[in-house]
């Protein structure tokens, strides 16, 4: 999938999520609704875009993400 | 002329009913008891025995014009009109005495002198005709007398309105058409004009209807007591031979329509006024705007083709099924399960949308399911449930009766939603305040005897910033509830969100250059939101479709919180749904990740339920929303799509961008009535039926399950539950239902919110607000009475972030979207009646100021260019937008309104943002080659 749009999607996730003064909670926001509302093979993809050095992705984004490698398939 | 077996009433129910003191009276030696303020009229109607009358109807207040309702009260002079006489405790009332026949007698003569018999189209229904022949009137002495109208030079007949007529010498003066328009329609069109002998009704300034205010809504054909406003369908159809009561196919207002059917067709659509959702009122679309269903452009065959470049080829309804498995089963096979998805309708019904997404999880395999409302209010749903609990809207329709402070947001009533709009109209003419937050003047702002308070003409995208402004002045003036929030809302994400939104960056006056609105408009509206006391608040497509479209939902929610206006009559969060059964098909389990109830895919339990009554294995992982579909479909790993009733190569955002992902496809199937922009990239065409040729259930706005029943049979031969039924089993997956009735079953079995729904009860109910269970079990009509449904209410911190689509130097303007009354979404429907009578091209609205600094003049061809493409339209000047702002509608496929709109969206839904897109507007000698090509194939209209 086209990695711009995904990058895209996760930083717009997470500029709702930053008004969260706590940064750890504000990314726990976006891997939780990530992993609630992405496709599989979205949340594989923006993975693999992290490990190739994430380029796009805001700080929360990325925090997120890779809490999402840890644990592609959790839900909550 | 009332839907066929009605039986008026004479005047409405007086307002304290049921819970009036009763009284007690004879009418004609019969003892009678009801509600004290019920009139004399009405009285006599509840007890069977119907007073004679002309200028009165249960829909409008009592007029007392006609004297043909005179009765005799003992004990009282003169002979008092009954529908004016309330009735009092030990009233003797004689209805048919000799003086008050001789009287009526003399009454009805007068009328029959202006109106002979036998003059009526349809003598039978002529209320006047059938009075007088029951009074043995045959002619009238009074005929031609100097005194009366000249009837033997008849006048012209007005045949303007495409679906009405008016014969002024038809015409007895009764004024109930007039009242129609100004109480149940709240337009104000009609007046009589003239005195005396000379009245007469007249449209506007003795205009033809057509070219008159008049918004076509019916109201006044239906009160007409004579062949004055007759339907042309009655004329040529004659008298129906049965009357259906069904559900309306166009807006979420959901009205409910008694369909009268002569010969197999319908003859004529009439308001039942027992319906909760319409309160016996409708609009032009929903009256008269049903002849899609028999248009010669009905696709009635299966067609199949291998390539979307061969042509298509009919077949039989075996093979097509055939074909259409075999094509899903081969990619499966090759590219995996989640390779293929479907797509469910928000024209459908609800047990439609139910086996659609149950086909997916269960026969195909995969959670790729979704629903037009991911481009509609996909963030309504995640906004509410969030902060209340539930996705759905809060309250009834009629709750708006009891409101002191409306605010419409984003939302255009009197165009979209207009049964909705004329209980609104009523209750601001008694009284009610009126917030409107819109960039764009929308009617309510100024018609007759209504004008908004306040109007916060905000620039589009700037929501969020207007909401949070509108609560920094309810916190930071102490105008919060605080018992009502320490009572039902979680206190830490109050005090969280309160001292958010208290920050002066979040000050009117900071606010102000950010959305345009002088911070003194914003103060004042949020001091009379919050000081209500009950406000409540409408909003429409213009909140959800932005790229902060769930914040300023929850933004709505928080401020309802904030200051008590949620859990009881007259207060609110009401999204007003685009499409008749958004709501339904939203709660029947058509997102990608949550089962019907709103229950999330991951949920063990929940889908233990389903799987033991579905019988196999589904997946815990979200599926692809539609737009992942797209993205899918171009890296080549989603290549199948069964698409029933969506069109979305002509109602998603960035066209160019949409077409290409259809045209990667390998198997798409496509159900729908007809051959629509997204099947010239199909491989299989389904036939699919109209709301008039099956059976089923639509929910509405305010969660009101209303039944949809069949009045024909299916054109193509099979409703469109059968056709997704028939696949399943090609699929290997069985299904073997034999009536809708068993879907409902199995959808109240598996959802909570609907365990108490069955089609027995909605016959007895007539209709049902979910949730409708053990503890709700006549349904629920307010939603969060005493507590929340997620318990307490939680406020989320709503920051406004500027969307990406900003003006520049070369798009300097920003376009929004909307609608018209007279056309419907894409209008696969409406185009294809007489409403383009009223509206035949979308039009670009640009501001003088605009016009002036580019040369363009009204009428002029235009060329609009976005970042995502261009589009040309006919530009109308008009100060109902900004300067800056620019507007048009999207009915029409050669108006390539999605051509210019991006694929930016929400952040939480991915609703796409179509409110929102900057663009430049320059004149054109005309439209492109390929738009006039399109013009050219416009279907014809049918009545």
């Amino acid at each position: 999938m086209d990695k711009e749009r995904l990058v895209a999607m996760a930083n717009d996730i997470a500029a709702f999520f930053d008004s969260e003064p706590d940064k750890a909670v504000a990314a726990e926001g976006v891997r939780f609704h990530i992993t609630r509302f992405w496709d599989p093979r979205m949340r594989r993809e923006i993975v693999a875009h992290l490990q190739g050095g994430g380029a796009g992705l805001c700080e929360t984004a990325r925090t997120a993400v890779a809490q999402l490698t840890n644990s592609p398939n959790q839900s909550k | 002329m009332y839907a066929q077996g009605y039986h008026d009433q004479g005047t409405p129910a007086p307002a304290s009913e049921p819970s009036a003191t009763a009284v007690t009276l004879e009418i004609d030696g019969v003892s009678v008891t009801v509600p004290a303020g019920t009139s004399i009229m009405r009285a006599a109607a509840l007890a069977g025995g119907d007073i004679p009358k002309l200028c009165a109807t249960d829909t409008l207040k009592a007029f007392g014009s006609c004297r043909v309702c005179l009765v005799e009260v003992e004990g009282r002079k003169g002979f008092p009109a009954s529908c004016t006489t309330e009735v009092a405790a030990g009233m003797k009332v004689r209805t048919a005495s000799d003086a008050v026949q001789n009287l009526r007698r003399n009454v009805l003569e007068l009328y029959v002198s202006e109106h002979p018999m036998g003059s009526c189209p349809d003598s039978s229904r002529c209320e006047l005709e059938s009075l007088a022949a029951v009074h043995g009137i045959g002619e009238s002495r009074f005929a031609g007398a100097d005194t009366s109208r000249d009837i033997a030079t008849p006048k012209p007949v007005d045949l303007s309105n495409p679906y009405f007529r008016f014969d002024n010498d038809l015409c007895i003066v009764c004024s109930r058409c007039v009242r129609a328009c100004e109480d149940t329609q709240g337009t104000f069109a009609l007046t009589i004009e003239g005195r005396g002998i000379e009245s007469r009704v007249s449209a506007s300034q003795q205009q033809p209807f057509l070219e008159s205010e008049c918004v076509s809504c019916g109201a006044c054909v239906e009160a007409c007591p004579t062949g004055a406003l007759l339907e042309k369908s009655v004329i040529t159809a004659g008298l129906p031979q049965k009357a259906i009561p069904t559900t309306c196919a166009y807006c979420g207002v959901g009205c409910s329509l008694v369909a009268e059917v002569t010969d197999g067709a319908v003859s004529r659509m009439v308001p039942n006024r027992a319906g909760r959702a319409n309160q016996g009122h409708a609009c032009v679309k929903g009256r008269f705007a049903y002849g899609y269903a028999t248009h010669a452009d009905r696709v009635t065959k299966p067609m199949i083709r291998k390539r979307i470049t061969d042509e298509w080829r009919e077949v039989s309804w075996e093979e097509a099924f055939a074909y259409a498995a075999s094509e899903f089963k081969r990619i499966q096979a090759a590219h995996g399960k989640d390779s293929i998805g479907g797509i469910t309708s928000s024209r459908c019904t609800n047990e439609e949308t139910f086996l659609v997404q149950k086909l997916v999880r269960a026969a195909f395999g995969t959670n790729n399911v979704d629903t037009c409302a991911r481009v509609c209010h996909s963030p309504t749903g995640y906004g509410l449930k969030h902060t209340l609990g539930e996705s759905a809207g809060t309250q009834e329709f009629v709750s708006v009766q009891h409101a002191d402070v409306i605010v419409v947001i984003g939302a255009s009533p009197t165009e979209a939603h207009p049964v909705f709009a004329s209980q609104m109209k009523r209750r601001l003419r008694a009284g009610a305040r009126l917030i409107v937050i819109d960039p764009r003047a929308i009617a309510l702002v100024k018609s007759p005897h209504i004008e908004a308070d306040y109007h916060l003409r905000l620039l589009p995208g700037t929501n969020v910033a207007v909401i949070n402004a509108l609560a920094h002045v309810v916190v930071t003036e102490g105008l919060t509830k605080e018992q009502y929030i320490a009572d039902r809302c979680e206190a830490a994400s109050y005090e969280k969100w309160k001292k958010f939104v208290a920050d002066p960056a979040n000050s009117p006056e900071a606010m102000q250059k950010i959305t345009g609105v002088p911070a003194e408009l914003i103060r004042g509206a949020a001091r009379l939101y919050a000081r209500g006391p009950n406000s409540a608040i409408y909003y429409g497509l213009g909140v959800t479709e932005h790229s902060q479209g769930t914040t300023m939902v929850m933004g709505i929610a928080n401020l309802a919180m904030a200051t008590g206006n949620l859990g009881r009559e007259g207060v609110g969060v009401s999204p007003l749904r685009g499409q008749n059964n958004v709501q339904g098909s939203c709660d029947m389990g058509s997102f990608p990740h949550e089962f019907s109830g709103y229950r999330h895919v991951s949920d063990d339990a929940t889908r233990a339920l389903f799987e033991s009554m579905w019988k196999v294995q589904l997946g815990s992982e979200p599926g692809l929303r539609i737009p992942n579909m797209f993205e899918a479909a171009l890296d080549g790993s989603f290549r199948g799509l069964y698409i029933q009733g969506e069109d979305f190569a002509q109602s998603d955002p960035n066209t160019a961008h949409v077409t290409a992902a259809l045209s990667a496809m390998e198997c798409i199937v496509i159900q729908d009535i007809f051959h629509n922009e997204t099947a010239k990239f199909a491989h299989v065409f389904l036939p699919g039926s109209s709301f008039l040729e099956k059976d089923g259930t639509f929910t509405n706005a305010e969660r009101r399950i209303s039944r949809v029943r069949k009045v024909m049979e299916p054109l193509a031969g099979l409703a469109d539950w059968e056709v997704t039924m028939r696949l399943s089993n090609a699929l290997g997956y069985p299904m073997s239902y034999s009536h809708p009735s068993q879907i409902m079953d199995e959808i109240a079995a598996l959802t909570p919110t609907f365990t108490g729904v069955s089609y027995e009860k909605l016959d007895r109910l007539g209709s049902i607000q979910w949730p409708c269970n053990d503890r709700a079990p006549q349904g629920t009509p307010t939603m969060h009475v005493g507590s929340f449904v997620r318990g307490k209410g939680k406020f989320y911190v709503t920051a406004y972030v500027p969307t990406n689509e900003r003006t520049s130097s070369r798009y300097p303007l920003l376009l929004t979207t909307g609608r018209v009354l007279t056309q419907y979404n894409v209008g696969a429907q409406t185009r294809r009646t007489a409403n383009l009578a009223w509206h035949s091209e979308d039009r670009l609205e640009l501001h003088p100021h605009d016009a002036e600094a580019r040369g363009i003049e009204h009428g002029d061809w235009v060329g609009v260019t976005s970042r995502a493409g261009d589009t040309v339209l006919r530009v109308e000047i008009t100060d109902r937008v900004a300067p800056g702002v620019v507007y048009t509608t999207f009915h029409f496929p050669e108006s390539g309104a999605n051509l210019i709109t991006t694929e930016n969206s929400d952040w939480a839904t991915n609703c796409p943002e179509y409110k929102v897109t900057a663009v430049q507007v320059v004149k054109v000698a005309q439209p492109a080659a390929w738009q006039m090509r399109r013009r050219a194939k416009q279907p014809a209209p049918v009545g």
